[in-house]
């Protein structure tokens, strides 16, 4: 097997990239940390590589509101190699602030979708919040998420700007219709808008997106600090022999992009 | 598209524009809710609505579209936002009530630098046109709909709003119409020329009077100490001389009180009669002397540098500190807190070659938010501010950096009113290659990081200082604003730097925190000299003058001694994260301070009167028991012991809902506990979030090795500061043993929160706790390996305001002593957590009184405990503490959902329910496993979700899990803002 090879992409303010270059690893792919001026100043290292991770942080602070800075940057210096990598079959994963930036550069959910129709805001708590939240796999087209047995999965979310909002109700159910809906959070009965489950208010439970393709996926929950049985908060109560769900993810990208 | 309200277009040159970015409907202010809530609280009921709207003020050559294309692409959201642009630099408003506030010239404003940076890089590809000059502010606005006169306004605004010390707001709308700035004022600019303080020829007064005026804050004998020096040196100290030096010399720099020689009479220690014991150096002869006589090869680094050392593995070595951040966040709770946890991030990158900083953690002591309003003294914040400041400030700094706050508490207690204590604490991961550190003669002095301001002037000397009532408008300039961004970047580029492919690139680091470079500098090159040229230092904004930049607390920057055959790779590593790095001067080899500003010599000091010039007094020290009590504890005196059942009942759920036992959900769930991936054992244990003992965390990926962080804190015993000390270190120990740590390889830290020490009998509370640390540390075996102390936690008000709020004059904190615990887990498969895991099991309990005892009873209990749990014998653990063991064994209940049944006796425990016993665990254990230790049961689990408690048979508690769930949780459910 070719190694595969993975983009992780660093700036002022992410904090999450020694995780994610672990768990990349872990998935058996070869990544490579590289900070956003050194892309820059030579964007045609992109052809170097399949996939393209933004991982989470605070990027410059978010401080005109998350992840904004960065998508400003990436869409003015790195807009066409990123979406050539795309086109030519590769993926962009973006986690947490690296989803933000993806939904704040129209990267999500996509063309199809005007920039002024999906945004990322404060959680109706209007605070920082820290929990674990059960999601439903609503996509088959994500190779993120190609995993049969695993409809359900529990990861951490720890952001305090993570409502996925859109512009009216009928942007809304496209996504749905569409299959932009990669993950939703639900509770014990399946419902998508009940709180604590659904952390943030989020409509219609959306917990992360995906574009047309299903190769540009990002959610607001940390795969990234999920990679070991003992990241479960009740590890300690339960016998685990599955693979962690987190790791989970690394792993289906591997399988679908080294195969 | 977004709505656009109104646009005043003319195009000019250079011009000043107001962008008003708002929530496009009032269901998407989640603030403005959040803030109404508050504002009810205070109480203003009958307030309607709160809305919010963020401000960025701009000056530059922009045109209306240039504004237009910002507004668009940078500050609004296109989905939830709308804005409104105006010409110039206020957006009036006649009919609705407005509250507009702006930060002081020259307060730091990070969201402005990044906003200039954005926009530069925005415009820089514009046709045709010179990149334009932006400068940004930043401003708030609230629309207040209801209130009823414009004094209702300024009391939302100083009370919920703003900070006046480094902020100001103004009112607009039907009530009053203040004049908002027409331009962007500057910080006044002072010009340069060196000034001499005549310090020969001042009399005692004289000397007094300057040292309180010049907020010096030495002491008599330091300051004659000071003048004889310049009398023999046939000349006048610079004032910046005379401010290296108090600084240098500060309580808070060089611990002076717990470093003197101290002649203590007074009560024995553990035992009945009296002592008279000589210290040459009591700290180090107590707290120190543990460490030297434990002689652990496993401590690499002790009380030598900006944190403790541990060894982890052959490979690396774990550092940890704790630092208090008190008077700053009296004053500003949300700036000082932020900045204490910045400050102790730092100290850990300034350890040895740098750390790097896996773990933080956070204690606060504060008065119970629901401390009466109307009783507040004048300048003192209420406990409920105070509390989610503190909070918000630890939140957004820890947060931001990226470094998990894993573990706390909260301990309330009126005697916190004034002087809150807010301790931040740091855990790092150092190669063990990186330990030691040395610059050389010839090395450049490089600081790199932000740029120097006004802010934080005074900080370390205001520290050591009483608080009164005029401090909050005397020391606003001490307050920092943090901006953790700027300290992430410096982080990522040190790392870099220290792990250079070509070794690392520099030979020294240390923090700038208090005492700005004068410490920082003065403490690296004191053996062997350093040469400075402040011009060289860059400003945040011109007129600074040459002591205001020596001096200066201004965050996030380190200091750096780069060889001169690195320096170029040194800064090139620097600028390509975007971090500034500037080369302000030398090392030699000559052992003098000399600072130079524009060719002139502002400062030529001997490095070894800066550092051992300070006069060394005896201090006397006696104690006996139950001094006076100024303030009568806010923990609510044991109620007359009963064992009726409902009494019983009522007095569980009682000190369950005690504010310091109360659930900490509403502030653990706000800091990022699990980013990099390293948790084991979080903070909220179980299925129901119950109150974890310590926290676990693995430092290196590929290792299954972890380790614990745990803290102890017993101020409720501060009536004898030596058993306060020794049940603080038996606490921290219990708490880590709980979750799996070996307590054979477990350090601690301490930290002292005093109130003044002037009297013999303040100076005997001092020496009492510090023999009680050193005997319990000897005793079980945990090394100091690092502390801090803060002195004169005092508030003295004047006679009128004591009169009014019927407090008394002077508050003094309880002496209050942190003990944060470092242990390493030798296999975190094994790690417990408290919550109750199975129906089939019993609660079994170890229990040692450590007042009946001797102390090595208890290690051999803490010991046994410790080893079951690695075996892997025990499901659950937890540690009895506050609110004794009917607490804890409601805790394990709520944590898990199941229940327990207990039947207490003599046989197994002896003490009232309630009382808070030295040295004892509940353990969930097979009945099997709990009878071969030998350990007594207490009780079973039950599916059954009920507690049940009996003692001698008689049923004494029964109450649902559901029933003592909701007590315990809902006094801090919403930061102690809603009454339960």
């Amino acid at each position: 097997m070719s190694e595969l090879r993975v983009l992780v992409l660093r700036a002022a303010g992410i904090n999450c990239d020694e995780e994610v270059m672990h768990c990349w690893q872990l998935a058996g792919a070869s990544p490579t940390l590289m900070h956003v001026n050194t892309l820059a100043d030579n964007p045609s290292r992109l052809d170097d590589f399949t996939i393209v991770t933004i991982p989470g942080g605070f990027s410059y602070g978010d401080d005109l509101g998350a992840g904004v800075i960065l998508a400003r940057r990436l869409m003015q210096d790195l807009a066409h190699p990123l979406r050539t990598l795309v086109d030519r079959g590769g993926g962009i994963l973006g986690i947490c602030n690296g989803f933000q930036v993806l939904v704040k550069m129209g990267l999500l959910p996509g063309s199809d979708f005007g920039h002024d129709q999906v945004t990322v805001t404060y959680n109706n708590s209007a605070k920082f919040e820290a929990r674990w939240v059960k999601l439903r796999v609503c996509t088959d087209r994500c190779p993120f998420l190609k995993s049969t047995d695993n409809k359900h999965i529990e990861l951490p979310i720890e952001h305090a700007e993570g409502k996925v909002v859109t512009a009216s109700d009928t942007v809304a159910s496209n996504l749905a219709s569409a299959g932009h809906i990669a993950v939703r959070y639900v509770d014990d009965e399946g419902r998508t808008d009940t709180y604590p489950a659904n952390p943030n208010g989020s409509t219609a439970g959306i917990a992360g997106l995906c574009d047309a393709t299903g190769r540009v996926f990002g959610l607001m929950p940390h795969p990234d600090r999920h990679f070991d049985h003992t990241h479960h908060p009740l590890w300690t109560t339960r016998e685990t022999s599955t693979t962690p769900d987190g790791l989970t993810i690394f792993q289906n990208a591997v399988r679908f992009w080294k195969k | 598209m977004p709505g656009v309200d109104s646009i005043q277009m003319t195009d000019r040159v250079s011009k000043r524009w107001s962008v008003r970015i708002h929530p496009r409907t009032p269901a998407m202010d989640g603030l403005g809710q959040t803030l109404l809530a508050d504002i009810h609280q205070l109480p203003l009921a009958h307030i309607e609505a709160v809305r919010t709207s963020r401000i960025y003020l701009l000056r530059g050559n922009l045109t209306a579209l240039d504004v237009e294309q910002l507004a668009k692409q940078l500050f609004a959201d296109p989905v939830s936002e709308r804005y409104t642009i105006t010409e110039g630099l206020s957006q009036r408003s006649d009919r609705q009530d407005v509250i507009e506030v702006q930060p002081l010239p020259g307060v730091m404003d990070p969201v402005a630098l990044s906003t200039e940076q954005a926009i530069r890089r925005l415009l820089e590809h514009r046709d045709d046109k010179p990149a334009p000059v932006i400068e940004v502010r930043t401003a708030r606005r609230y629309e207040i709909l209801g209130a009823h006169s414009s004094d209702e306004l300024d009391r939302i605004a100083s009370r919920i709003l703003a900070n006046s010390c480094m902020e100001a707001w103004y009112i607009q709308g039907s009530q009053r119409h203040d004049v908002l700035p027409e331009d962007f004022s500057a910080p006044p600019t002072l010009s340069f020329s060196l000034r001499h303080v005549l310090i020969r020829e001042l009399d005692d007064n004289q000397l007094k009077h300057l040292s309180r005026q010049g907020h010096l804050f030495l002491s008599l004998e330091e300051m004659k100490t000071i003048q004889r020096f310049y009398q023999d040196l046939n000349r006048d100290p610079t004032d910046l001389e005379l401010e290296t030096l108090a600084q240098t010399w500060s309580e808070h720099c060089v611990h002076k009180t717990l470093k003197s020689a101290v002649d203590y009479e007074g009560e024995d220690f553990g035992i009945p009669g009296r002592v008279h014991i000589q210290f040459d150096n009591l700290l180090k002869e107590t707290i120190v002397k543990a460490t030297t006589d434990l002689d652990r090869d496993w401590c690499l680094s002790v009380f030598v540098d900006n944190a403790g050392v541990i060894a982890f593995d052959d490979q690396w070595g774990i550092a940890f500190k704790a630092e208090t951040h008190n008077h700053p966040s009296a004053i500003e709770p949300y700036g000082g807190a932020a900045t204490g946890t910045g400050g102790c991030i730092r100290d850990v990158m300034g350890c040895g070659l740098g750390a790097k900083p896996i773990a933080s953690t956070d204690v606060f002591c504060l008065a119970p938010p629901d401390f009466d309003a109307n009783k507040l003294p004048k300048d003192v914040l209420h406990p409920r501010r105070v509390l989610k400041g503190v909070v918000g400030g630890v939140r957004d700094y820890g947060n931001r950096m990226g470094i998990p706050t894993v573990n706390g508490a909260i301990y309330f207690d009126e005697r916190y009113l004034a002087n809150p204590l807010v301790f931040c604490g740091c855990v790092g991961l150092i190669p063990r290659h990186c330990i030691d550190k040395a610059p050389q003669p010839g090395d450049k002095i490089v600081v790199a990081g932000g740029r120097t301001g006004r802010d934080g002037i005074h900080g370390a000397t205001f520290s050591s200082a009483e608080l009164t009532d005029t401090h909050a408008d005397e020391f606003s300039h001490a307050v920092q604003i943090g901006n953790a961004i700027e300290e992430k970047k410096l982080l990522d580029a040190q790392l870099l730097a220290r792990d250079h492919q070509d070794g690392c690139l520099y030979s020294a680091v240390t923090d700038c925190g208090a005492g700005g470079l004068s410490s920082a500098v003065g403490e690296m090159g004191e053996q062997i000299g350093a040469d400075v040229e402040l011009q060289n230092v860059p400003l945040k904004y011109p007129g600074l003058r040459y002591d205001e930049i020596w001096i200066s607390e201004a965050q996030e920057r380190m200091v750096y001694a780069v060889p001169p055959d690195k320096i170029e790779k040194f800064l090139a590593v620097f600028a390509a994260e975007d971090v500034e790095a500037t080369v302000i001067g030398s090392f030699t080899n000559d052992k003098k301070l000399r600072v130079r500003y524009n060719d002139t010599t502002v400062c030529e000091l001997d490095m070894s009167f800066l550092h051992d010039g300070l006069p060394r007094t005896i201090r006397k020290a006696t104690w006996t028991a139950n001094p006076p009590e100024l303030l009568v504890s806010a923990r609510a005196a044991p109620n007359t012991l009963s064992n009726e059942p409902t009494a019983c009942n009522d007095r569980l759920l009682s000190a369950l809902s005690d504010w310091s036992t109360a659930s900490k959900e509403w502030v653990i769930r706000q800091y990022d506990h699990e980013v990099q991936g390293r948790s084991v054992i979080k903070p909220l244990a179980g299925l129901q979030s119950g109150p974890s003992d310590a926290a676990v965390i693995r430092p290196i990926y590929t290792s299954k090795q972890g380790i614990a962080i745990g803290c102890g804190l017993c101020p409720q015993l501060s009536d004898d500061p030596y058993w306060m000390a020794i049940y603080a270190i038996d606490e921290a120990l219990r708490n880590i043993i709980c979750v799996g740590a070996n307590p054979q390889r477990t350090a601690i830290l301490d930290n002292f929160c005093w109130p003044k020490v002037d009297t013999e009998q303040s100076m005997g509370t001092l020496v009492r706790a510090c023999r009680g640390a050193y005997d319990a540390a000897m005793a079980y075996g945990l090394p100091f390996i690092s502390g801090k102390d803060s002195l004169n936690n005092e508030f003295t008000m004047s006679d009128a305001e004591a009169a009014r709020t019927e407090l008394p004059k002077c508050i003094a904190i309880p002496p209050t002593l942190l003990i944060s615990a470092l242990g390493i887990v030798d296999d975190t498969a094994h790690c417990v957590t408290m919550d109750l895991k199975s129906a089939d099991n019993v609660i079994a309990i170890a229990s040692t009184d450590i007042r009946q005892n001797d102390l090595t009873a208890a290690m051999q209990t803490h010991h046994k405990i410790a080893a079951l749990i690695a075996e892997g014998k025990v499901q659950a653990a937890h540690d009895v503490s506050d609110g004794g063991m009917a607490v804890a064994l409601a805790e394990m209940c709520i944590a898990s959902g199941l229940g327990i049944s207990a039947n207490i006796s003599t046989g197994n425990f002896s003490h009232d329910l309630f009382d808070e016993p030295s040295t004892t665990y509940l353990l969930e254990m097979s009945e099997k496993d709990a009878n071969s230790a030998g350990l007594p049961i207490l009780g079973r689990v039950c599916i059954k979700p009920n507690l049940t408690i009996a003692r001698d048979d008689h049923e004494i508690v029964n109450l649902s899990v559901e029933k003592i769930s909701g007590a315990w949780r809902s006094p801090l459910s919403h930061g102690g803002s809603q009454s339960s």
